[in-house]
């Protein structure tokens, strides 16, 4: 862990402090449940191993519910990482490959369709949608729900006989789940089956204890103020880690390209933004897509190197390390093609929903706005954004088409306001604006 | 907007005509719709002051409350409009087929098939616009929970007896209108922008007569000017020509003729109020026929022209064959109003003001899987609307340039045939990529494994996994051929039923507990706090 910062704060002090706290109501309360807030890269992970492996010491049976089955495989591999001997189960689907073949080298994890061969075991774990279907079951004394903003109040419903107290877990700024029909009908009802499971969990028992991460480990310093202040305004956190103690350094000098001085910006600043000239475009805005092949392609040939306090040395950033962040599925298929084209193949193009909760030194983000003639509550949406701009821990490149301050402010904010419905803040259009502020400062203008 | 949604609106501003999106008819018609036209005061919630109704489009019959603020008239016009729609409704009630359902046996706790009434078909309405849908709904809200004489001896300003039943009825009609590709209740601005794509903009589109301005323009005129007649042009009163297709009137017609003809009317009954006798009240009476006789001729001169166009927008319709899917969706409409029916006759109380937490997740349950089943349906059921699929990487179609015979490894090898397609499209394909194509109306899986060249190229090599049969040699046509043109999807034909929900007697305290329980919903029911900022 890092020294204590400059100001005096320590973060790793304060982040102790905070667990603590969590695993006490956990263990100790008596409320049925407890909601933590976790920033990007707080150590929600960490935290909901080291709860499992507690209450499995307790010798209470727990049950772990995460959202897909990357993340359930993800937790698995963590507890036996942590503790090899514990009995875990891995409830899966009984379609063809259910889970990660690397959970048939762990012994103590058993695995199956059906939630009776697991019983007994400390620990079982699956997706929400899998739990769905287990019935008839004695209730587990104890749950841990995780990514529990990015769960629907229906997936909770359908899961929520199973367990008598549980731990919700999951970042509050990210991406909302969403319905792909219309669901405007049940709006504002405390129990409104597209909203997040947190939101009816905390309507119908406000007097839940809710606790909060203060301190992002991945995030350098240079971007946990912009993050904690666009997007967290009424809940800051800190970057444990302070300026200095991360660093960027490429082998060979820049040639003086768009993406070459892009990139020395944002090993520098932590933050650089790619601005080609204003342009209404399709989505798979074809010199965006190149600009951002082009970026990564350079990051990779320029021989970079990450210093941070995880080792001594500098680590060589390579494609596993370094990620693109789109909007659409198109626009990462664009991308995927486009870094094909400049032999690149290893590097995770994706979406800023496959995106959520995953890390990497480098991001290059195509602006969900770019080259757009309107702003759409989509596009606008502040969870969207901020995945995004919160996967590194180093630096991250935006690629943008100039105009969208100006977009913004022909956009503002038309949805309907409904009654009874907790108004989010900020609002999509006001951190797009905090985040294009800050980016400003670091523009290199490039002409395709 | 998808990519070529959008390519149809240019070609339909540069053409000046609307463009097909669709070469099939996506919804079913029934053979005898019943035909709403409704028509709302300005500025009273829920104040009906006409419609024109009926299943003959020549015969429509027509509704008028003289005096919308009279609740008496309005009352009267919700009885003649159940003692419309609910023979209607009935007429389909009684016609059923024997059809099976699996249910949980009570006992066992097993899931058996038992044997059910089916109602062989279904009534469906039609309203103008998707305003009027919402007018439905709030009708039947403001109805159901009625009660009549006969329920409540006691009370004042009873119901006509029919009218709580409509009232379920309408609401039955709204709530099955929320559900993907149902068609008991449709709007005809919906269903004509399915089909066609304007050169205008989607909140225009919900404007009847300019949207038929586009798909069928008198004469030569261009779809563009047509519209902006139907929009815009007005008599020499100021009148529109092509009134709005309702519930909303248009002001002009509010204040020059409406308001004043109201005003008569309400003039001649207070009048025939204050008559002092027989023969007074004889010639009063005349006054105020003639009043009301006014106001019919005005509402009748409204809603006409939206009734003519429906049924010219029906034509229209008509003139596409039906989609292969359509009449499976139309079968679960039945359904849904067999179960209605049967909730009616078992003396169920009304559908609650609003739904319990189960009820609203099993709908929006329901509403996503009829959203994805209808989005794989109208895309196998039409070849331009799979094109635009196509287009967005998420099918392929092309020629079969090659079949090699596999197996899987295992104690019992099955064919994995490798199967190579060539083709134009840019699928959004990963590596083990599940694609399906129709086979005999099922879907058959396959995989991708890879490009046969260079990574994005135009040739991609598939393995089939399933439905070739139990045998070590693929069933006969059951694998595609050299030569064979085929079309695969990245989405799934058909969707998996989810998680059965507790019993809304076992809602969870996450999400409240039990309904019927006065704390149940608690935010929403309790008025704010006085805060300072309350008192001045």
């Amino acid at each position: 862990m890092t020294a204590v910062a400059s100001s005096g704060f320590d973060p790793g002090a304060a982040a102790t402090r905070a667990t603590d706290a969590i695993l006490r109501d956990t263990l100790h309360g008596t409320d049925r449940g407890v909601v933590v807030d976790s920033p990007p890269g707080a150590g929600k992970s960490t935290l909901v191993v080291r709860a499992a492996l507690e209450l499995a010491a307790a010798g209470r049976p727990l049950m772990i519910i995460a959202q897909t089955n990357a993340q359930v495989d993800d937790l698995v591999l963590r507890l036996a990482e942590k503790d090899s001997e514990l009995p875990v189960g891995r409830l899966h689907s009984s379609d063809a490959d259910p889970y990660d073949k690397a959970l048939d080298d762990l012994p103590n994890v058993r695995k199956s369709t059906r939630a009776a061969d697991l019983a007994g075991l400390d620990v079982v774990i699956s997706t929400a949608a899998k739990w769905a279907h287990v019935k008839d079951v004695e209730p587990w004394r104890h749950a841990i729900v995780d990514e529990a903003y990015q769960m629907r109040s229906d997936a909770l419903l359908a899961v929520a006989g199973l367990f008598e107290r549980a731990l919700f877990v999951g970042d509050p700024g990210q991406l909302d789940p969403f319905a792909i029909v219309g669901s405007e009908q049940w709006a504002g009802l405390s129990y409104d089956p597209s909203a997040s499971a947190v939101t009816t969990l905390l309507a119908h028992n406000p007097e839940l204890p809710q606790h909060r991460l203060p301190v992002s480990w991945r995030l350098p310093a240079s971007a946990a103020p912009l993050v904690s202040d666009a997007f967290y305004p009424f809940t800051p956190f800190r970057s444990g880690t302070d300026h200095g103690d991360r660093r960027l350094s490429f082998a060979v000098p820049s040639d003086g390209s768009g993406p070459d001085r892009v990139i020395d910006e944002a090993a520098e600043a932590g933050w650089g933004l790619l601005e080609l000239p204003a342009r209404h475009t399709p989505r798979t805005d074809p010199e965006a897509v190149r600009a951002v092949a082009q970026v990564v392609r350079r990051l990779l040939d320029r021989g970079g190197a990450a210093t941070s306090e995880r080792s001594d040395e500098p680590v060589p950033l390579t494609a596993d390390r370094i990620a693109v962040g789109t909007a659409h599925r198109d626009q990462a298929a664009a991308v995927r093609s486009a870094l094909a084209n400049l032999g690149v193949t290893d590097v995770v193009v994706d979406t800023a929903n496959r995106l959520q909760g995953r890390e990497y030194d480098v991001t290059v983000v195509l602006h969900p706005l770019s080259g757009r003639p309107d702003a759409t509550a989509f596009h606008l949406e502040t969870g969207r954004l901020c995945v995004l701009a919160s996967r590194h821990r180093h630096a991250c490149v935006v690629v943008c088409r100039a105009g969208v301050t100006e977009l913004l402010d022909d956009h503002p904010s038309t949805e309907p306001v409904q009654l009874g419905v907790t108004v989010k803040f900020p609002d999509g259009w006001e951190a797009n604006h905090a985040v294009l502020a800050h980016l400003a400062e670091h523009r290199v203008a490039s002409r395709p | 907007m998808s990519l070529i949604s959008t390519l149809a609106r240019l070609e339909a501003i540069s053409t000046g005509r609307a463009q097909p999106v669709a070469t099939v008819r996506h919804r079913h018609l029934s053979e005898r719709p019943l035909v709403l036209v409704p028509l709302t005061t300005a500025g009273e919630a829920g104040a009906p002051l006409g419609a024109l109704v009926g299943t003959d489009r020549d015969a429509p019959r027509l509704l008028v409350v003289p005096q919308p603020r009279d609740r008496d008239l309005r009352f009267a016009f919700l009885a003649e409009l159940a003692d419309i729609v609910l023979p209607y409704v009935d007429s389909y009630a009684d016609v059923v087929e024997a059809a099976e359902r699996s249910e949980t046996d009570p006992e066992t706790g097993k899931r058996v098939k038992v044997e059910v009434d089916l109602c062989a078909d279904a009534p469906q309405l039609i309203v103008p616009s998707r305003s009027g849908i919402d007018f439905v709904r709030l009708l039947g809200r403001s109805m159901r929970f009625r009660r009549t004489a006969e329920q409540e001896p006691e009370a004042p300003h009873p119901a006509p007896p029919r009218v709580p039943l409509l009232g379920r009825w309408l609401t039955h009609f709204g709530e099955r209108a929320r559900v993907p590709g149902s068609s008991l209740l449709l709007a005809l601005t919906d269903l004509l922008t399915r089909h066609w794509a304007t050169g205008q903009s989607g909140v225009e589109d919900q404007h009847l007569g300019a949207l038929l301005a586009w798909i069928d323009p008198p004469g030569d005129e261009s779809g563009d000017t047509a519209a902006r007649r139907a929009e815009l042009a007005r008599d020499a009163d100021g009148q529109l020509l092509c009134p709005p297709a309702g519930p909303a009137t248009d002001p002009a017609f509010d204040n020059k003729l409406l308001a004043p003809a109201i005003e008569r009317y309400d003039r001649a009954r207070a009048a025939l109020a204050a008559a002092e006798d027989g023969l007074q009240a004889d010639d009063r009476l005349g006054d105020l026929t003639a009043a009301e006789r006014g106001i019919r001729g005005l509402v009748e001169s409204r809603t006409r022209p939206t009734w003519d166009a429906v049924w010219r927008g029906l034509d229209l319709l008509r003139e596409l064959p039906e989609g292969a899917h359509a009449a499976d969706r139309w079968t679960r409409d039945r359904w849904s109003f067999t179960g209605h029916r049967d909730r009616i006759i078992a003396g169920e109380p009304p559908q609650p003001r609003r739904d319990d937490a189960v009820t609203a997740a099993n709908k929006l349950a329901t509403r996503e899987r009829e959203q994805a089943r209808l989005d794989a349906q109208e895309a196998l059921d039409d070849p331009l609307v799979m094109a635009g699929r196509r287009l967005a990487g998420e099918a392929f179609a092309g020629e079969v340039t090659d079949v090699v015979m596999a197996y899987s490894e295992g104690k019992r090898p099955s064919p994995r045939p490798l199967v190579t397609v060539h083709t134009e499209d840019r699928p959004h394909l990963g590596e083990r990529t599940k694609v399906y194509r129709s086979l005999g109306g099922k879907p058959q899986a396959a995989e991708f494994v890879g490009y046969d060249g260079p990574e994005g190229g135009d040739l991609l090599v598939l393995r089939i996994v399933d439905k070739m049969g139990r045998g070590k040699e693929p069933e006969q046509g059951s694998v595609p051929e050299k030569g064979d043109l085929v079309c695969f999807t990245l989405f799934e034909h058909d969707q998996r039923a989810g998680a059965k929900l507790p019993d809304p007697d076992d809602t969870p305290w996450t999400h409240g507990g039990p309904p019927g329980d006065p704390e149940a919903v608690p935010l929403p029911e309790q008025p704010d706090p006085v805060t300072e900022e309350d008192v001045l």
